[in-house]
């Protein structure tokens, strides 16, 4: 078959929807991807001039601009939205876009879920936006401690909004760190075992775990000083048993890795765009996939150092110390092992390298400025002052903005299909590098000659006034620079003439189709042997047009790709993709109301919210399987694979796994905080323990086997030609009395207010209750699935679905129980 | 002596920071290198077992020693003449409280003696704040519920600037207080006087 036939036969499947409607039912990667980027850039734009704001509010001392109260929202939200509403979003549209073309596949995981994910932000980042022009954004600093944060000292709705916008957003991060993971891990090209992998992925897949395992307890924080703020529930109340410090605990178990979930992409977009910039490959890749992976481990080991002054024990702080300074170890091996690529081959100064460079001169500061302020002593000294400000704008300017910015003129051609004409990219770096330089470095000196951040205003007379001056000076030429950057970007990408294909010489697979990339990214899914196979086969391309890979001809006419083995990327499955669908936006827009009610406290109308998001999720699963068995597909190249939905590990297993997995580290980050009221705040004992008594425990271990043998039931008997009714009845039955053992847990304690102790309980027991009814929902749903003839011997996947929260939902409710009921005993 | 390791950190930082650039820069000089598996593995060995592991543990484990000597130095030991103070912040007033006259409460001003060492017991009622007088000492921060213990010493008698280094809303710009440090005879004076 030719190029251009095969073309015309994949778009019309694969294309999203024509004119309006398509923005809001596409769930392609390159569309959402676009608009994902725009909108991360727009909200970069806005934290800017919020930027712009503050350097002139500090430009002259005794400022009259602002007073404290406007300044105290507009460095809070400075803050938020770089960090949530920018950096995060911005590489994670950038890896949507260029995932599925890099790993030689067609489409993300969860392609409805990306959609999802990109409407959730939107939704939740202009809710914050709204909040800041209506002038009740929060103000309380982009790390919200209570009690400054609760209702002691933020009356209204600003902290509301704070906890809840930023809580919705993450629900997008979670999103597409699901959809990141399942897709590194099964979709790929064949042959693409994890050792041929492009480094990037190899990053992503790492920013992706990091992602699950950090957000869930910041997530957590914010929902407890939601339930406090709400209804008085004192976690962080010392008079009622609660403790401030376990917010700082929370938000910097997320806060640190954050860093490192920022910095991580960056590093991968660097070690993607600096070997072909020098025309070689990557030195030690198998080294910098380790010092990426041992940085995401320490990183996890590290919240404390944000913390040196609480009053922490010093053999504490000498061990947080001890890691800190390690952690600049694997950051060490990639700096040098990019040099030693740049000295292994001939570098040329294109614009992406230049950016690089300027990631090189910045990042290098910002990192040893971190190593200083590891050292403990010195952190007394300079904490919460403009020092910490300076350092922390080097390493996430330096170490995200600039090489993102690299990476956008490095993929332009990927985006646009043009090639770079207009030359105002040169012009703009030498403005924002310089100027972000002369910026920071005056403001390193500011906080060494004592200025604290954060003050609205300062004194004439302590030697401020000339750096300050000085800094803004710089601030305002590095966002003509960044301004520049953006004009630069938009009219080469709208206007500059066609560039050919591979413009770069690249040799990984993103290269490897016509440019912009088409609706179905790849035409055929080839065979790869090496880890740049444009490179080792310059014919690539070509037989990949022409429909020489697998799934080449699309027999069957609809959106299929392959899903292949984890480690050697076997083909395994043919994976049926769903069509253009609005249900993900409209469950987004209803998800909204989840977490906009309570800010005004229409507490019924959150529940009735909860209730439309399971109905459309019933409608968003509905339609994924099949009413008959296809047996083995025809996957082109003389191989035939069984569908994804006739195997025990269907797509929405990988998915549930990984989701459990953040799930999993919000509830290890509950018994934490339970642990830690325990034996850190002042005010506990509580009053009286729980008394566990009989009939609860034995509910709960009852329900608990019944709950596990009910799905496994259910399996054997649907696999042996048999109805699986009973068994999902009895799982079912089991969880429910596992929810019944919860409501006599609270019922016994029956005022949540009362002490932290009483509110953990609740959480705990609450957690449980959502999870069992949870599984008891898809019990019941799979049950209807089954009716309607989406079950059979051979289509047995979605049991498997249901055996893993059934699961998962009895070994924390024992585990959660256990917690609860054991005080009581020892008493 | 936090000074000497800022001025020692500093001077190591530039000197690490300069070979960074200056090995950065060679690259763009030299012609490219040989290739193949071997030569591979040779810059792999001194780039990043020697330069990115070898020389980064070196640095760092020397830094970190150091480091930690210098804040076991810093921390509080018994000593015979001890003085203890109390700090209780609020927004936006620091009330001082003397473990040798019990009676007595300052606002905004606290009273120690020059040459002794005080520790000063920090807490807070509302919200948290940080304790810092840079001339004295670093920060530490004052949470409700808890007591934090910071030893000072202030050599010279005289007026030392303090602040609350922890934003705490909108008047944290000046939430700020002075600490007087007497000689030996105003200091008995101070303690001997009327509460007012």
């Amino acid at each position: 078959m030719t190029a251009l036939r095969l073309h015309r036969k994949l778009d019309p499947i694969w294309a999203s929807d024509p004119g309006f409607r398509g923005w809001f039912t596409t769930v392609n990667n390159n569309d959402i991807g676009k608009i994902f980027l725009m909108t991360a850039t727009a909200f970069f734009v806005i934290g800017g001039i919020l930027a712009m704001l503050i350097r002139a509010q500090l430009a002259t001392p005794e400022s009259a601009f602002m007073g404290p109260a406007v300044y105290n929202q507009v460095f809070t939200m400075h803050g938020t939205i770089m960090m949530f509403l920018f950096a995060i979003p911005f590489f994670e549209a950038l890896t949507v876009y260029l995932l599925p073309g890099m790993l030689g596949t067609r489409d993300l995981a969860f392609p409805r879920l990306s959609s999802y994910g990109f409407w959730c932000y939107f939704i939740g980042s202009s809710t914050m936006v709204v909040a800041l022009v209506l002038g009740v954004a929060p103000q309380g600093g982009w790390f919200m401690y209570p009690p400054l944060s609760s209702t002691i000292g933020s009356p209204g709705i600003p902290a509301d909004i704070w906890l809840l916008g930023i809580s919705f957003v993450e629900v997008s991060a979670i999103s597409a760190a699901v959809e990141v993971v399942v897709t590194v891990l099964r979709y790929r090209a064949a042959g693409m075992s994890l050792d041929k992998m492009p480094i990037f992925a190899w990053y992503m897949l790492v920013v992706a775990v990091m992602i699950l395992t950090a957000f869930p307890p910041m997530i957590l924080g914010s929902l407890l000083l939601e339930l406090e703020r709400a209804f008085g529930m004192p976690f962080f109340q010392v008079d009622s048993g609660g403790d401030a410090l376990l917010w700082q605990h929370l938000f910097w178990l997320f806060g640190h890795p954050e860093v490192y979930i920022i910095f991580l992409p960056a590093a991968g977009a660097v070690s993607t765009i600096l070997p072909v910039m020098a025309r070689t490959t990557l030195l030690g890749y198998g080294w910098v996939v380790a010092a990426a992976v041992s940085l995401a481990v320490l990183s996890f080991g590290l919240w404390v150092h944000h913390m040196y002054t609480t009053g922490i024990p010093h053999m504490g702080l000498a061990f947080f110390s001890a890691a800190s300074t390690l952690v600049a170890v694997p950051v060490g091996v990639q700096i040098f092992g990019w040099i030693g690529t740049l000295w292994k081959g001939r570098p040329q100064m294109h614009l992406p390298m230049l950016w690089i460079m300027g990631f090189f001169v910045t990042f290098v500061i910002g990192g040893l400025t971190g190593v200083m302020i590891a050292v403990v002593p010195f952190d007394w000294q300079v904490h919460d002052t403009h020092f910490i400000v300076a350092h922390l704008h080097y390493v996430l300017v330096g170490g995200f903005v600039f090489p993102m910015i690299a990476a956008i003129y490095y993929w332009l051609p990927v985006f646009s299909g043009r090639k770079r004409f207009f030359r105002m990219g040169e012009t703009a770096f030498w403005l924002a590098v310089p100027g972000f330089h002369v910026t920071f470095l005056a403001v390193h000196w500011a906080g060494l000659l004592g200025q604290r951040r954060r003050t609205d205003s300062y004194d004439p007379g302590q030697g401020w006034e000339v750096i300050n001056l000085i800094a803004s000076i710089g601030s305002f030429v590095m966002a003509i620079g960044f301004a520049l950057v953006i004009v630069d970007v938009a009219i080469n990408a709208l206007i500059a003439s066609r560039g050919r294909r591979n413009p770069w010489g690249a040799g990984t697979l993103e290269w490897a189709t016509a440019l912009p990339s088409p609706s179905y990214n790849i035409a055929s899914i080839p065979v790869v042997d090496s880890r740049y196979p444009m490179h080792t086969d310059p014919d690539l391309p070509n037989r990949i047009a022409r429909g020489e890979g697998f799934l080449g001809e699309p027999i069957r006419n609809r959106r299929e790709t392959l899903a292949v083995s984890t480690a050697r990327g076997d083909p395994l499955q043919v994976v049926v993709f769903p069509q253009n669908s609005v249900v993900p936006f409209v469950m987004a827009v209803v998800t909204s109301v989840i977490f906009i009610a309570p800010i005004f406290k229409l507490y019924w109308l959150m529940f009735v919210a909860a209730f439309g998001v399971m109905v459309l999720s019933m409608r968003w699963v509905w339609v994924l399987g099949s009413r008959h068995d296809e047996g083995a597909l025809d996957a082109g190249r003389g191989v035939s694979l069984p569908s994804a939905s006739e195997v025990a590990d269907p797509p929405g297993w990988w998915g549930s796994l990984f989701l459990l997995l953040a799930d999993a580290v919000l509830f290890g980050s509950a018994l934490f905080g339970y642990a830690f009221l325990w034996t850190v705040a002042p005010n506990w004992p509580p009053p009286a323990y729980l008394q566990p008594g009989v009939a609860g425990p034995a509910l709960a271990l009852g329900g608990a086997a019944l709950a596990l043998a009910g799905p496994r039931l259910a399996e054997r008997r649907l696999r042996g030609g048999d109805t699986p009714y009973a068994g999902l009845v009895l799982g079912a039955a089991g969880l429910g009395a596992l929810m019944a053992a919860c409501v006599m847990v609270m019922r016994a304690l029956p005022d949540p207010s009362a002490h932290a102790y009483d509110a953990t309980v609740w959480v705990l027991s609450g957690y449980v209750l959502f999870h069992a009814g949870l599984a008891a929902i898809m019990a019941g749903f799979v049950m209807a699935r089954g009716r309607a003839g989406f079950l059979s011997p051979r289509r047995f996947g979605e049991l498997r679905v249901v055996r893993l929260w059934a699961d998962y939902a009895v070994l924390t409710g024992l585990i959660a129980l256990a917690a609860i009921y054991l005080p009581g005993l020892g008493t | 002596m936090i000074a000497r390791l800022w001025w020692v950190m500093l001077a190591g930082s530039v000197a690490i920071f300069a070979l960074v650039m200056v090995l950065l820069a060679l690259a763009f000089r030299k012609p490219a290198g040989p290739s193949g598996e071997a030569a591979d593995q040779r810059r792999e060995r001194v780039w990043i077992m020697g330069l990115g592991i070898g020389f980064s543990l070196a640095v760092l484990g020397a830094l970190l020693v150091w480091g930690l000597a210098a804040g076991e130095r810093l921390l509080p030991r018994p000593a015979p003449d001890l003085v203890t103070v109390r700090a209780e912040a609020r927004q936006w007033a620091w009330d001082f409280g003397y473990a040798d006259a019990p009676d007595r409460v300052t606002r905004n001003v606290l009273h120690i003696p020059a040459g002794r060492p005080v520790d000063v017991e920090i807490t807070a009622t509302d919200v948290i704040h940080s304790f810092w007088v840079p001339r004295l000492a670093g920060k530490l921060d004052a949470i409700p519920g808890h007591v934090n213990t910071l030893r000072i010493e202030a050599w010279e008698p005289g007026e030392y600037a303090g602040v609350s280094a922890e934003f705490s809303g909108t008047g944290y710009r000046d939430h700020v207080f002075t600490v007087i440090a007497h000689d030996p005879a105003g200091w008995d004076d101070f303690i001997a006087r009327e509460a007012p």
